[in-house]
């Protein structure tokens, strides 16, 4: 038996590059001074840039390492189309979501002990762990690496909720970390089942050995496919595993809500992929009806929740935006619930392709959106006005910083699936596409309803946008909120910034007043431009991203 | 007529299509240093606007004088480039002899809405600048113009979207009343709940028969598709459409809209957002499920007729208990729009035309009465019925009689008197439904037929009656207490309406000549 193997490490890079960098820059935080360690943070992006430079050599022909020395068919790492294009939306979404996080590092400038700066060392290293596991998701091709590197993405994901001291951030952290943990031991042990079954990790041979096992083992078969697949239902935040969600995000950083919301979605997104359409296409018929019954519930409970949410209530856009995240989780299950229907491998890689297409586009308008919160927050910070994490703090943006409110209406707008944000509809009519082909009626017009329920609070923070910041709860135009805004307790933010703040666009953010360093409020312009440069070229040619994605695994 | 090359046509219309959505981006920046006129960078914008709109009607007008006429069933100006090669999704436009008036009807309302705007900036309590205002105009005229020049479905479904964005905020930030926001929010999640019911059924169509070209789909006529497919697409298809036409019983949200959206927002709504829901059926409906359209017609038919009567009598009891005139417009559009569906139904060459006509004749009219109903309110400060008229009326004749001559003119017209573009339209769709297409019960189309003959005669109750409260009326005591007559901008918005509604009343044949050739081959095998 030859033990050696050669090892692909073109193929590895960029999960690779992400860990390295990691560990680097936890070694550089001990080492260098305080004063440097903004150092780091180049340090950390640069690294995330190379990872995303090491996918172009990879993208033209599908390769393998890690293979059986006597069965070269069967892989733990194939750096396939599909992985590819997962881990450039995961390795974009870190990067975007590092760009947050600067003006949020640091030390305690404001002088206030809640808005205590993250610390830089340990911030960039837990976010590159877990950016180098989801990374290293997409392209396992074994039921052990898969887990190994859904729980790399997950347990750095824990600290980074609750890495800033104070807030509700550590009951959040925990929170997270029980029930994350409980879904993971029940996808573990149904592993264990699928493995008494098919007697093989591989996910090819798991596909054909997994039928012909012994018919006395097929309900434990059956067992073993259904529990797989809570622990990466979790991790996308569907229903009913989605309660850590609200929570969560209300108590992290706001990059690191965004991180969560985009990253950790694509890798349970991928990870479910490759269980259902590779692992499991014999048994469509066991995970195809509870992942369509999964997809309707989640998408319905979270928007009618969103569209409960009261504009002026505490954290409303963070909260706004974390059940709209488990909506669009809805959406992005549909595809892959419609892979249980169709009938051959073709049809079920179109599906993924549809899910993949749909959280290109969600992962990109997601992370601008929570850039513009990000902008939002900094704004009100600096002039002292609340934190800014209410949908009502975007009241009148329009007149305060023009380019971010266009952006922010884009962007609700594509999750809307609304023109002008035509790659949002291009990204709807993928997912309806597939529910169509796979003739799933009822899906579908839960679906419809759906985008009805969304577009409604879409509409509503859109239009809050362009009102005029003074006519706050007495004018005519404030009733078409479904809360009416109270008087100015803590608004003076609407009319203060008008005032004060020099309006600066997103992309080029400059003069910012004298309390905002300059480059804080460029960092999270950076991130709005990218995310909306990439949406604004994708709903021009959205071919790009239905190439990208075409024929999925 | 012009001779143009195809090459040059082509260009035409892309341009036309093009110029808007670049317009409306330019609106945005601030007007270049040769650009600035007297009165400030407001009245730049406004006279952007009406210099992009004019520029695109002078082209759909060079268009339509360089279509080939003799051959009006073909489609002309083609461009056909691949876009989303992955779904087999082409940017294919082109225009026909049915898509063409309805191409050239919304440059011309949308030139003159801007035109109204440039003279009556849009103002209110809480607006915001003109600059909004212009760009958002100019992306519902893109997506207006792309609805009827488009050729492929995914492409239809993308422009039928793009105009519900601008309208949301005309209504809902320069409309009038408290209700404003409700109203526009109102419009748009009806339509989008209906729309993406079409979008299933277009992907349905699209899947199955395995090509979006309406073309390729049209000349099929629906072979390829089983019956269920067939019957399934229409009915999701037609339902979405049924929402923006409107057809009772899903027309609510369109009273609510009139009323609360500014004079613009009101003409473009009734000229063309109504007409893109009829034009949906005949291009799509029609020819693309012929099959699944049979089993449905009656029904739809049915639902017609009695939105023509339901429309009527809300009218009636409007213009009695003295309602809002906006309203009232809005619900005669429910009964006008019903003749065009009825028209559709009847499946035969005379309805289908008939519908288009109508359809045409409604924008013309229609909108020719919202702008009259705008300029009343700016003239007395209401638009309601009974706080205009009192007891005895309104006696518009006495205090300003051209302006009063034409909004009777407007009414007539509406009511379809012989010798006006209104009459034709119902004509002809009423004809159809005395001799449907095959395999149609006819003692169910004529049921239809008494019933909207019936509600052709409430709807010249209701109209007379608004003729009677709102421009005749005793003189008071005192001596009349006259009101502004028309004005110079207002001839200028006005006359190309009333033209156009004489023309086409007294020479149906120039529209019924283009759309004939059209429909007959949407209908091959129909005899009349």
């Amino acid at each position: 038996m030859n033990l050696i193997q050669n090892v692909d490490w073109a193929a590895l890079a960029p999960p690779l590059v992400v860990a390295v960098t990691a560990v680097a820059v936890l070694v550089a935080d001990l080492f260098l001074p305080a004063s440097r360690r903004n150092l780091l943070a180049w340090l950390a992006m640069g690294g995330l840039a190379l990872a995303l430079l090491a996918l172009l050599p990879l993208w033209d022909d599908d390769r393998a390492t890690f293979c059986l020395a006597d069965d070269p068919g069967l892989c733990s790492y194939t750096a396939d189309r599909f992985a590819l294009v997962v881990q450039l939306l995961v390795l974009g979404g870190a990067l975007l979501s590092a760009l947050l996080t600067v003006p949020e590092l640091g030390s305690t400038d404001e002088g206030d002990g809640e808005r205590e700066g993250l610390p830089g060392g340990e911030f960039w290293f837990l976010l590159l762990a877990s950016a180098s596991g989801a990374a290293l998701l997409p392209a396992a091709r074994d039921l052990a690496t898969l887990v190994l590197a859904l729980e790399v993405t997950t347990l750095p994901a824990y600290a980074l909720v609750g890495l800033r001291r104070g807030g509700d951030g550590a009951e959040a952290a925990l929170k997270f970390f029980l029930s994350s943990v409980t879904a993971t031991a029940v996808g573990l042990l149904g592993v264990s089942f699928v493995y008494a079954g098919a007697g093989s990790l591989f996910l090819g041979e798991i596909a054909t050995a997994l039928p012909d096992a012994d018919p006395r083992l097929a309900t434990l078969a059956k067992a073993g496919v259904a529990l797989t697949l809570v622990g990466f239902v979790f991790k996308i935040a569907a229903v009913p595993f989605h309660f850590w969600v609200p929570e969560t995000y209300r108590g992290a950083p706001l990059p690191v809500a965004g991180y969560l919301s985009v990253v950790g979605k694509a890798a349970g997104l991928a990870g479910l992929a490759l269980v259902t359409t590779v692992a499991f296409p014999a048994h469509a018929d066991t995970w195809g009806p509870p992942l369509a019954v999964l997809a309707g519930l989640t998408m319905t409970v979270g928007n009618v929740v969103a569209l409960r949410t009261a504009v002026a209530g505490a954290h409303s856009a963070v909260r706004l935006l974390a059940w709209s995240s488990v909506g669009q989780a809805g959406y992005l299950l549909v595809p892959l619930a419609a892979a249980g229907y169709v009938e051959g491998a073709a049809g079920r890689g179109d599906a993924v392709g549809a899910a993949l297409a749909y959280a290109l586009m969600y992962g990109a308008v997601n992370l601008g959106a929570f850039a513009v919160l990000a902008l939002v927050v900094q704004d009100a910070r600096a002039t002292g006005s609340g934190d800014g994490r209410r949908v009502a703090d975007f009241r009148g943006l329009f007149a305060r910083r023009p380019l971010a409110a266009l952006a922010m209406a884009f962007f609700l707008l594509c999750l809307a699936g609304l023109p002008p944000g035509v790659i949002g509809l291009f990204a709807k009519v993928a997912v309806f596409r597939a529910t169509v082909d796979a003739g799933l009626g009822v899906l579908a017009v839960v679906l419809a309803v759906n985008v009805v329920v969304a577009l409604s609070y879409y509409l509503r923070w859109t239009a809050l946008l362009f009102q005029p910041a003074d006519e706050a709860g007495t004018g005519p135009a404030a009733t078409d909120l479904a809360v009416t805004v109270p008087a100015n307790a803590t608004d003076p933010a609407a009319t203060g910034p008008a005032a004060s703040v020099p309006v600066t666009g997103g992309g080029a953010a400059t003069a910012a007043p004298s309390r905002v360093p300059g480059r804080r409020a460029l960092a999270p312009g950076v991130a709005i431009a990218l995310a909306a440069g990439v949406a604004l070229a994708l709903s021009v040619v959205p071919q790009l991203v239905l190439t990208l994605t075409n024929g999925g695994l | 007529m012009i001779t143009l090359s195809g090459t040059a046509q082509q260009a035409l219309l892309l341009a036309a299509l093009g110029l808007p959505l670049v317009g409306a981006l330019a609106a945005l920046l601030p007007a270049p240093p040769g650009l600035r006129g007297p009165g400030g960078p407001e009245r730049d914008v406004l006279r952007h606007g009406v210099t992009v709109t004019g520029a695109v009607l002078a082209m759909t007008v060079v268009l339509a004088f360089a279509f080939d006429h003799a051959r009006a069933g073909a489609v002309q100006a083609e461009t056909d480039v691949a876009w989303v090669p992955a779904w087999n999704v082409r940017l294919h436009l082109g225009v026909d002899g049915i898509s063409l008036p309805l191409l050239v009807m919304t440059a011309l309302l949308t030139f003159l809405a801007a035109l109204h705007a440039y003279f009556r900036p849009p103002t209110g309590p809480g607006t915001p600048g003109p600059r909004a205002f212009v760009a958002l105009l100019l992306l519902l005229e893109t997506g207006m113009l792309a609805t009827f020049a488009v050729l492929d479905l995914v492409l239809f479904f993308l422009a039928f979207e793009t105009v519900l964005i601008p309208m949301y905020f005309l209504i809902a930030r320069w409309g009038n009343g408290p209700e404003r926001a409700a109203a526009a929010r109102k419009f748009v999640l009806y339509t989008v709940l209906g729309s993406v019911l079409m979008l299933l059924g277009l992907l349905l169509v699209g899947l199955r028969a395995g090509t979006f070209d309406m073309l390729s789909l049209a000349q099929a006529q629906g072979s390829g598709l089983t019956r269920t497919t067939q019957i399934l697409a229409v009915l999701a298809i037609g339902l979405g459409l049924a929402v923006k036409a409107p057809m009772w019983p899903l027309h609510s949200w369109l009273p609510a809209a009139h009323t609360a959206a500014p004079t613009v927002g009101s003409v473009l709504l009734a000229g063309v957002l109504l007409k893109m829901g009829a034009y949906g059926l005949v291009r799509i409906a029609l020819p693309v499920a012929p099959e699944g359209m049979r089993v449905l017609a009656p029904y739809l038919g049915a639902f017609a007729v009695v939105g023509i009567v339901y429309g009527s009598l809300a009218c009636l009891s409007l213009v009695r208990t003295g309602g809002d005139l906006k309203r009232l417009i809005a619900y005669s559009s429910v009964g006008h729009m019903g003749f065009v569906l009825l028209g559709v139904a009847t499946m035969t060459h005379s309805g289908v035309n008939g519908a288009l006509f109508a359809g045409v004749a409604h924008g013309l009219i229609t909108g020719l009465l919202f702008f009259l109903v705008g300029a009343l309110k700016e003239r007395t400060g209401s638009t309601d019925i009974g706080a205009l008229a009192g007891e005895a009326g309104a006696a518009l004749y006495g205090r300003a009689p051209r302006f009063g001559g034409l909004l009777a003119f407007a009414a007539v017209a509406s009511l379809g008197l012989p010798g006006l573009a209104g009459f034709w339209g119902e004509l002809l769709a009423m004809l159809g439904a005395f001799h449907p297409g095959d395999e149609l019960s006819r003692p169910a189309f004529w049921t239809y037929l008494a019933v909207a003959a019936l509600g052709t005669l409430l709807t010249a109750a209701y109209l007379l009656l608004v003729v009677r409260r709102v421009c005749m009326g005793p003189t008071p005591a005192g001596g009349v207490k006259p009101l502004p007559d028309l004005a110079g901008h207002e001839y200028a918005v006005y006359t190309p309406l009333v033209a156009l509604t004489v023309l086409a009343g007294l020479w149906p044949a120039v529209l019924v000549n283009l759309t004939d050739p059209a429909v007959q081959l949407l209908l091959p095998g129909v005899v009349r």
